[in-house]
């Protein structure tokens, strides 16, 4: 009584500094933007996307889960186009708006705040498929497809991987592109390939064939939907981002023109699909940050509104643990994948000749921790709601599915911790 | 005497940055105020002004004359985010009145006569003025209809509606008022404003938020106005509206029928 009395009391003469920040009227969030290091125009940049989140995205959420014919998606990538946010890292001769990968990373992060299955088709489409159209296409690939592409008439996909080949993508590869009179003829199926099932075109790796002992290369291809022996298998059933279009992709004799390999890529897909890889991680790390701050808000405001023994949960011991716990998470994978970012983004300026243009290690790692962090909140934010957070009206559930994909999905957890080891071993070969 | 008709229609939004409508306010300590350490953003009724404004613009057909269309603010100087949110959603040019940081906020008289004074340096160009009905800080509801009466010009208040007849230079107003939907009809230059349900304002694009950057915002004094901002009216006290009390169940009509009698209800013959 005394404890409840005084807590008032305080509360009205000392001022509080509070994070609640209010987004077009849908979003009530508690993100900290006094820890983002980020520049008053990025800032604004910020801001505005997230006003767009909150005003065309939320409102579909339940629509956009719905899946079905995917036709809320297909809409909202027409608005997302229209708001700019297509082509962000495309030059502007190309009509993109010629802005780094903290823009990126930054509209990544609010579209997943209010839908995460939105933002990784977004993802999938602008970044995996857009940009790296726009850093490998030859000039005459960038006319015929980039002002589609960034206005939303078309949808984008890319495809590495395959049923046999996921971690060891280049190993295990079977999809190959042979030689023949005129062109190439690609045979094969893609797997788990995002939007899949809409896509216009499809940024395609296949093997080469190569004499017997000699190394093995790749090509990438730009194979558009309506190529003949090209065919899309049903939408696959998820587990959680049911509302992001996924399928396997099937090419039977699919004869492609040479205008069809993307830039100077034949032989070289190697170094087109793992350079995209690494800005892919670092783009798509906002997927598990704008989940985060979802779970986070929603585990905040439910404890602060039950009330059980006479006082609110939030106030109890052990429930304040979790929300500190969820804090602290949040904000450092969140400084964490904005450095590297910023790094990125600088380094791709200032590169001196002979130097990486970005540390893979850290974009790796960018991925790496927000997506642990991402499930670790989720699921802690499932346990705030107690039993309500089992009952698919509260959107803990689908926080958790959502965050899932990302320890499997642009690349699994095994192959991020991997590949950091291997690149830092390599400091001492 | 009214310019002819080739000549370009040019329309005044005057907006302000206001206390953002999803926050929930708390009173401030010395009950003078709100705490004003949360977000702000463009008054709602304004975003309608600006929206209309561009609507306007969109629907004249192609070929006809060209609109012009300035937002203006009186404020500190973060008010000129406001503007530049103005800017992205469609306005040309920009005026800032710029306030000290610790003056107080403006009140309608003040702005009417600053308004009439950007009015009249325009050499009396601007054909219309499209004001929100009343800012969601202190719902006032007066600037547009005290610059009216400065201006001498006709006003349509609580606009749903808006249709302009570039030849015979008037436009008819559809208004909410209590009794339902009033029609007017006011010749130029008249004075708006709008209401909740003229139109949806749209979200800045950032293609046209980066193209706002380079559009022209003119910093004001009030001096250069040669307006006065000192404030007629005085806060005395805010506070929160008294809690709602709980009410209670009656389980009969005739029950409730005696809770009546008891509070001094009489049935009406």
């Amino acid at each position: 009584m005394l404890r409840t009395i005084s807590s008032r009391i305080s509360r009205r003469f000392y001022t509080t500094s509070r994070y609640e920040t209010y987004h077009g009227g849908a979003i009530k969030t508690y993100y900290n933007p006094t820890l983002t290091g980020l520049s008053p125009s990025e800032n604004e940049f910020r801001e505005a996307v997230w006003e767009f989140s909150a005003r065309v995205v939320k409102p579909k959420v339940d629509e956009i889960e719905r899946g079905g014919s995917y036709s809320a998606l297909m809409e909202l990538h027409k608005e997302i186009a229209g708001m700019g946010l297509h082509g962000l890292t495309v030059p502007a001769k190309n009509l993109g708006l010629e802005l780094g990968y903290t823009h990126h990373l930054l509209a990544m992060e609010a579209l997943s705040y209010s839908s995460a299955s939105l933002a990784l088709s977004y993802g999938a489409h602008s970044n995996l498929c857009v940009n790296q159209l726009s850093r490998w296409g030859s000039e005459a690939q960038k006319s015929e497809w980039l002002p589609g592409l960034l206005d939303g008439r078309y949808l984008g996909a890319l495809a590495m991987s395959e049923s046999g080949a996921g971690s060891d993508v280049l190993g295990c590869m079977k999809t190959v592109a042979k030689k023949v009179d005129g062109g190439y003829l690609l045979n094969g199926n893609k797997f788990w390939i995002t939007n899949g099932p809409k896509a216009d075109v499809f940024i395609v790796y296949a093997k080469d064939v190569v004499e017997h002992g000699a190394k093995q290369t790749y090509t990438t291809f730009l194979v558009p939907r309506t190529t003949p022996g090209f065919t899309t298998g049903k939408p696959l059933d998820k587990f959680g981002m049911r509302g992001s279009p996924t399928c396997e992709l099937i090419f039977t004799d699919v004869f492609l023109p040479p205008s069809s390999i993307l830039g100077d890529s034949q032989h070289h897909g190697a170094k087109v699909l793992m350079s995209g890889l690494d800005l892919e991680r670092l783009v798509l790390s906002g997927g598990p940050l704008g989940i985060m701050q979802a779970a986070y808000d929603t585990a905040l405001e439910y404890v602060h509104q039950r009330e059980q023994f006479g006082v609110r949960v939030g106030t109890i011991g052990s429930m304040q643990a979790k929300i500190a716990d969820m804090y602290t998470k949040l904000n450092t994978a969140r400084a964490f994948v904005y450095s590297v970012a910023r790094a990125v983004d600088h380094h791709t300026q200032e590169a001196a000749p002979g130097y990486p243009v970005f540390q893979r290690r850290d974009c790796a790692a960018a991925i790496l921790y927000a997506t642990d962090k991402a499930i670790e909140v989720a699921l802690e934010c499932m346990q705030c709601l107690g039993g309500n957070g089992y009952i698919n009206e509260y959107p803990a559930a689908r926080y958790l599915a959502d965050a899932r994909l990302y320890a499997v999905g642009a690349g699994t957890q095994e192959v991020r911790r991997w590949l950091i080891g291997r690149e830092v071993n390599s400091d001492f070969e | 005497m009214r310019p002819s008709t080739t000549r370009l229609l040019n329309i005044l939004v005057p907006v302000k940055r206001a206390v953002d409508y999803a926050v929930k306010i708390r009173v401030n300590p010395q009950q003078t105020g709100v705490d004003l350490n949360v977000k702000h953003s463009m008054n709602p009724f304004d975003e309608i002004a600006i929206e209309e404004a561009v609507r306007i613009r969109e629907r004249l057909p192609k070929g006809s004359e060209p609109v012009t269309i300035t937002a203006l603010t009186i404020g500190p100087p973060k008010s000129v985010e406001t503007l530049r949110t103005a800017l992205a959603m469609g306005a040309d040019a920009a005026f800032h009145v710029e306030l000290p940081e610790t003056a107080p906020a403006p009140e309608p008289l003040g702005v009417a006569k600053a308004v009439q004074a950007i009015i009249e340096k325009q050499q009396n160009s601007v054909d219309m003025v499209i004001l929100g009905k009343q800012s969601i800080d202190d719902d006032l509801g007066q600037t547009g209809q005290m610059l009216a009466g400065l201006l001498d010009w006709g006003q349509a208040t609580y606009a749903s509606k808006v249709d302009l007849d570039l030849d015979q230079k008037n436009a008819v107003i559809t208004r909410e008022i209590d009794g339902g939907l009033e029609q007017v009809c006011v010749k130029f230059p008249l004075i708006v404003t709008t209401d909740l349900r003229l139109n949806e304002p749209r979200y800045a694009s950032l293609p046209n938020i980066m193209k706002a950057k380079k559009k022209p915002v003119t910093k004001l004094t009030p001096a250069d106005l040669g307006v006065s901002f000192k404030p007629q009216m005085e806060v005395i006290k805010v506070t929160e509206p008294p809690k709602r009390v709980g009410g209670t169940k009656v389980e009969s009509v005739d029950e409730l029928v005696e809770k009546l009698k008891a509070a001094g209800f009489t049935a009406v013959s």
